[in-house]
């Protein structure tokens, strides 16, 4: 593997994330954003109060949070497709999105909005973790998880954490209803210090882990018992890679919601342009989630200033039209 | 967490605080504060406001920072506003934390529908923005008005069972059960709500509202053009059982703003339920365009 896709994709998510930092509804010149940054770090810049505010309390916590989410979707996104050898697999079919939603669901029908800090996030990662947990537990057949069986219970789990989120939706007030559609869109508003070190650990760690599946996955694209006939120890490997994007999952969802787009249509982007292999595709759709994430955030502060856009459908908005753009182009290609 | 706790005891809840210079630019978010600023009048000072503010017509050229459950901070912080004057209902939480931590002013409303609340709000708007005495003028009115309307109502013994619809797209219609605005506003016009059986807006089925025993329909204007009328609504499946209900229909944010007009829309309410008998007019008030 050549580094050129590297530093492309690395150079794409710093523009992305520069940008995220100079622009917002507030002009600050480019200069007082510098200052206020270096003053954040510690140093001695002179810079007002409000600048400093706006630069190192709302747009940098909310950059980080955006690559955060949006790397770790996309991360899972490619290495569940390619567990599953299934196109369409995303973090949803392990029912973990729909767990979180069920949790954080019920969090604000219980009031969570008035309690503000951690409870909605907890909640969240604890019904995407009981998810899992349940997945698991229904899909193992003597102490081996088949993938069929594991993508089916994912999808009844799916199913049932959407009827009970839809009866707490019904049952919901009117106020608890706005706020629970807001939250289905997906939003990085509530991005503070407080809750990136609740999410980090758990990206960090899929960051670091999920990469070393690389060739195991590319293995399994030849099937199941090729790939142990290659000496891949295929069911640790599915255990883990599942068990440790369902923590990365289920954390960045509890508290941003189910961003949309990102984790399902990003690797398949990465794949169209760079080719199916894991070893360089987990890493650039994990650069590309963040970068998309990123820049989707920036638009959707500023499109509609002084209110805002929720992400989700701004990622789906701009990453839609460019993956269909990709598809013809690619379809031209393999017909010329 | 201490940023957090900081910005928590910046968030004044009521209480009026004194300050040395009034608020010039002022961020509001609740319809029935707005109106209550321009009623002071005091609209002038107003940067913009939330999208549930929609009266009177000036404040709709105004920027507007989003739904009041979703506003956003830096939006909000770019309009270099001095005070944010907020419902209780307003968030989400964390952007109010972070806007008092930039160092904005932010004050919270208690939310409620009642008369009393409506008075507290506005001695409290007067206060902040120093505006006392106009507080007080608006305040004596409004309990004149009420004074007014519970003799008229007094003189009066029906007590008319109505449901208040909100909308009717495809499904059912979403009618207002216990502890709602509508009922508050009912309560107020001498009526009572047909549907007690839940809290909030909720589906209601046909034989549901046909078995209410509510003689007429209260909903509101743009609900009822959106269907094509009244004509038109009452051909719908859904009221087939209300064939002996009169329809009712109000601006949303006249009838249920819970600002200085409600005395008065709970008159008109009042009179509209009651068809063959007088409920006196309320006295023309400045904060009140012609309906």
């Amino acid at each position: 593997m050549t580094l050129r896709p590297a530093f492309v994709a690395s150079a794409w998510l710093l523009a992305a994330c520069l940008a995220a930092l100079a622009l917002g509804p507030s002009r600050i010149p480019l200069g007082d954003v510098a200052a206020a940054l270096l003053h954040g770090a510690g140093l001695d810049f002179d810079v007002d109060d409000r600048t400093l505010a706006i630069v190192a309390s709302l747009r940098l916590p909310r950059m980080l949070m955006a690559a955060l989410v949006g790397g770790m979707l996309a991360l899972a996104g490619a290495t569940l497709q390619g567990l599953f050898r299934n196109p369409l697999a995303d973090p949803g079919v392990l029912g973990i999105t729909g767990g979180a939603t069920l949790g954080a669901v019920a969090a604000i029908f219980f009031g969570a909005s008035a309690m503000g800090g951690a409870v909605l996030p907890l909640a969240g990662f604890a019904g995407a973790l009981a998810a899992a947990v349940a997945v698991d537990r229904l899909a193992r057949v003597d102490g081996r998880i088949p993938v069929a069986s594991l993508l089916l219970s994912g999808i009844a789990l799916e199913s049932l954490s959407r009827a009970l989120t839809g009866v707490l939706i019904y049952a919901s007030d009117d106020r608890q209803l706005r706020d629970i559609t807001l939250w289905l869109l997906g939003s990085y508003a509530g991005a503070s210090w407080d809750r990136l070190l609740l999410i980090a650990p758990f990206a960090i760690l899929a960051a670091c882990t999920l990469p070393f599946f690389a060739r195991g996955l590319d293995a399994l694209m030849l099937g199941e018992r090729e790939a142990g006939h290659l000496g891949i120890p295929v069911e640790t490997m599915k255990r883990l890679a599942v068990g440790v994007a369902a923590l990365g999952v289920g954390a960045v969802v509890s508290v941003a919601g189910p961003v949309g787009f990102v984790g399902l249509v990003v690797p398949h982007l990465v794949r169209l342009t760079h080719g199916p292999g894991h070893r360089r595709l987990i890493p650039l759709a994990a650069a590309y989630g963040a970068a998309l994430s990123v820049a989707a955030d920036t638009l959707a502060r500023i499109l509609v200033a002084p209110a805002e856009l929720p992400v989700g459908l701004v990622t789906a908005a701009i990453g839609a039209p460019f993956f269909a753009f990709l598809i013809r182009r690619e379809k031209r290609r393999l017909a010329a | 967490m201490r940023s957090l706790l900081l910005a928590a005891a910046l968030v004044v809840s009521g209480a009026a605080v004194a300050f040395a210079e009034p608020p010039k630019r002022i961020v509001v978010a609740g319809n029935g504060l707005t109106e209550i600023v321009y009623a002071l009048g005091a609209g002038d000072r107003i940067a913009a406001v939330d999208t549930t503010s929609l009266y009177p017509k000036r404040v709709q050229d105004l920027p507007k920072v989003g739904y009041l459950r979703a506003l956003a901070a830096e939006g909000i912080l770019s309009l270099k506003p001095d005070l944010l004057l907020v419902t209780e209902d307003a968030g989400p939480p964390a952007v109010l934390a972070q806007m008092a931590g930039a160092g904005l002013r932010v004050v919270k409303a208690r939310e409620g529908h009642s008369a009393e609340i409506l008075a507290e709000r506005v001695r409290m708007v007067g206060a902040i923005l120093e505006r006392g005495d106009a507080a007080g003028e608006l305040e004596r009115s409004l309990a004149a008005d009420f004074a007014v309307l519970a003799k008229s109502l007094a003189a009066s013994p029906a007590r008319p069972r109505v449901v208040f619809v909100l909308s009717a797209g495809g499904g059912a219609p979403l009618a207002a059960g216990a502890e709602t605005s509508a009922e508050a506003i009912f309560k107020l016009a001498g009526a009572v709500n047909a549907i007690d059986g839940y809290k909030g807006y909720k589906p209601l089925s046909a034989e549901a509202l046909a078995g209410s025993g509510a003689t007429a329909i209260v909903t509101v204007t743009h609900s009822l053009q959106a269907l094509g009328g009244e004509a038109a609504m009452r051909a719908l499946p859904q009221f087939a059982g209300a064939k002996n209900m009169r329809i009712v229909a109000f601006d949303a944010d006249y009838l249920l703003g819970f600002g200085p007009r409600t005395a008065h829309a709970a008159r008109d309410l009042a009179a509209a339920l009651r068809p063959n008998e007088t409920i006196g007019e309320l006295p023309k008030r400045p904060w009140i365009a012609a309906q």
